[in-house]
């Protein structure tokens, strides 16, 4: 009994000294002056820019990774190919690599000398720019969507797949009619994990986007500029946003993966 | 799968340029420029006192987190499965706080609570046990929802079986439960260990990136691309890359055994 305690105390101890309390904490910081000045540090054109930054990349990457995401689920579960477990451990790769090796390799590749630099010289500008922040995220939060949809198309199996082709539907429609009914919490779960991934991306955006003030800045990078310039309730102000949506993800994850519980 | 050959083709081939464009050549043109000015060059930036320094601070403190997660892990999953308290779904939510919380402001918060403001009197910014900190914080969910899955379908049977032969309850852990749950800590302990080596936004501010003393790799590379160095910042992020892969690889051999274990 009392081993049961201790292990249940230390438990919740540990993980209320890591993360309930530094969270609590930015809230805390952030509204001590009270709530106008954070209010202020949240709605000044500079960090305005950075949450439309922010959103919009996330608005590009999500919906791609999860048209893509499904896609790849489908060819990883439902076709045997050459190579196949080989574009397995690629899907994994964006999961295990440090996301500044990731902004690295995007640099080389459209940066000075790079393979694909002749972009830049006919006018197509990536890096520095939203179309080389958004490829960083969309490398980084590709796994999501393939990684939960697997394992549900592998459990579900092929049957009434078949038996909706024997019957003489169409390939679409039989996507339409029987497989995504059946994989559509796992994709929701994709998506949130997707989102929060997409929104939250600091290493890989930061290499790739040359951090420019007020033109090429994420709501996390603006965290970083506002700390090192000393703004803290700038910086705490949306680091709060920030935590606002992660708290959003983690519900958005009990709704759509109801099952785990005893 | 007559009608459905086409589609499967089709799927097939947008999958492969999907993540040839998104992956792999990004990937390509980072080992290629590593080796561009031979493999000397290369060799001679990774075993750079600074490059070096960082490296081996990566792996050990990578190591350290991730042995450090093994135990408190399995510790949170047990407590979480088989304990029952008011408030446990709640706990059980909170598990992915750090999935979903950026890392930057991750590493700010740590530095608040346990830099040199912090209403603790704890100050360990700019020191090693500070990067600590915040890897096992990044780190945190990935023993927890390994095991914690591969806990609850366990069956108690066996549990039950060896205590009314008398085993003690440690024993019964160690000599049941503990084996069926190896691999799930080993994948684990893995991602935490590839997620720890690859860290950024959580460690930049709190670790101060004090060359030789707090400066991790991904810090490193950062530092040496914005100094202009890329082949020294395409070097390590190859070790980092070979890295990572290693860990994947191990972490498919864990789910093989697991399976051939389910059998």
């Amino acid at each position: 009994m009392i081993a049961r305690y201790a292990l249940r105390l230390g438990a919740l101890g540990y993980l209320a000294l890591l993360l309930l309390v530094p969270v609590g904490l930015v809230f805390y910081r952030t509204f001590e002056h009270g709530f106008h000045p954070a209010w202020a540090a949240v709605t000044n054109p500079q960090a305005q820019h950075a949450l439309w930054m922010t959103l919009i990349i996330a608005g590009i990457a999500v919906p791609l990774n999860t048209l893509f995401g499904v896609v790849l689920a489908i060819a990883l579960v439902r076709h045997r190919f050459p190579g196949r477990g080989l574009v397995n451990a690629i899907v994994d790769l964006p999961l295990a690599l440090s996301p500044v090796v990731v902004g690295l390799a995007l640099y080389l590749l459209y940066g000075t000398g790079g393979w694909l630099n002749t972009l830049s010289q006919h006018g197509i500008k990536i890096l520095f720019s939203l179309t080389g922040m958004t490829l960083a995220t969309i490398f980084i939060s590709l796994p999501f969507v393939v990684r939960e949809v697997v394992p549900v198309l592998r459990e579900v199996g092929t049957d009434q797949e078949q038996a909706a082709e024997t019957l003489g539907a169409a390939a679409f429609t039989t996507f339409r009619r029987i497989t995504l009914p059946a994989i559509r919490w796992a994709v929701g779960y994709g998506v949130v994990l997707t989102t929060a991934r997409a929104i939250g991306e600091f290493g890989a955006v930061s290499v790739v986007s040359g951090r420019i003030e007020g033109k090429t800045e994420t709501l996390p990078l603006y965290v970083q500029s506002q700390f090192e310039g000393f703004n803290t309730t700038g910086a705490f102000a949306a680091s709060v946003l920030l935590a606002l949506i992660a708290l959003i993800t983690v519900l958005g994850m009990r709704l759509f993966r109801p099952t785990e519980e005893a | 799968m007559v009608s459905g050959r086409a589609g499967g083709a089709l799927a097939r081939g947008i999958a492969v340029c999907y993540l040839s464009l998104i992956v792999l050549v990004p990937l390509a043109a980072l080992i290629w420029s590593s080796r561009a000015n031979g493999m000397h060059t290369f060799w001679a930036e990774v075993t750079k006192p600074e490059a070096s320094a960082a490296l081996k601070l990566t792996l050990g403190a990578a190591l350290l987190v991730a042995t450090f997660n093994a135990i408190t892990g399995t510790a949170i999953a047990w407590v979480l499965v088989r304990d029952s308290f008011p408030g446990k779904a709640a706990v059980n939510a909170v598990i992915d706080l750090p999935f979903a919380l950026p890392t930057i402001v991750a590493g700010l918060v740590l530095l608040e609570l346990y830099g040199p403001n912090g209403p603790f009197g704890v100050n360990v910014a700019f020191q090693r046990t500070g990067l600590v900190l915040a890897l096992l914080f990044v780190t945190l969910p990935f023993v927890v929802r390994a095991v914690q899955p591969v806990l609850l379908e366990l069956d108690r049977d066996m549990e039950e079986a060896a205590e009314s032969l008398g085993a003690g309850r440690m024993a019964t852990f160690r000599r049941i439960v503990f084996p069926n749950l190896l691999p799930a800590i080993l994948s684990g302990v893995a991602l935490a260990f590839a997620r720890a080596v690859g860290e950024f936004g959580a460690v930049v501010l709190i670790s101060g990136n004090v060359p030789f003393k707090t400066e991790v790799s991904s810090v490193y590379i950062a530092g040496q691309i914005e100094s202009d160095n890329p082949a020294g910042a395409a070097a390590v992020s190859v070790v980092l890359l070979l890295i990572s892969l290693g860990v994947l690889l191990l972490i498919g051999a864990f789910r093989h055994w697991r399976t051939r274990h389910d059998r």
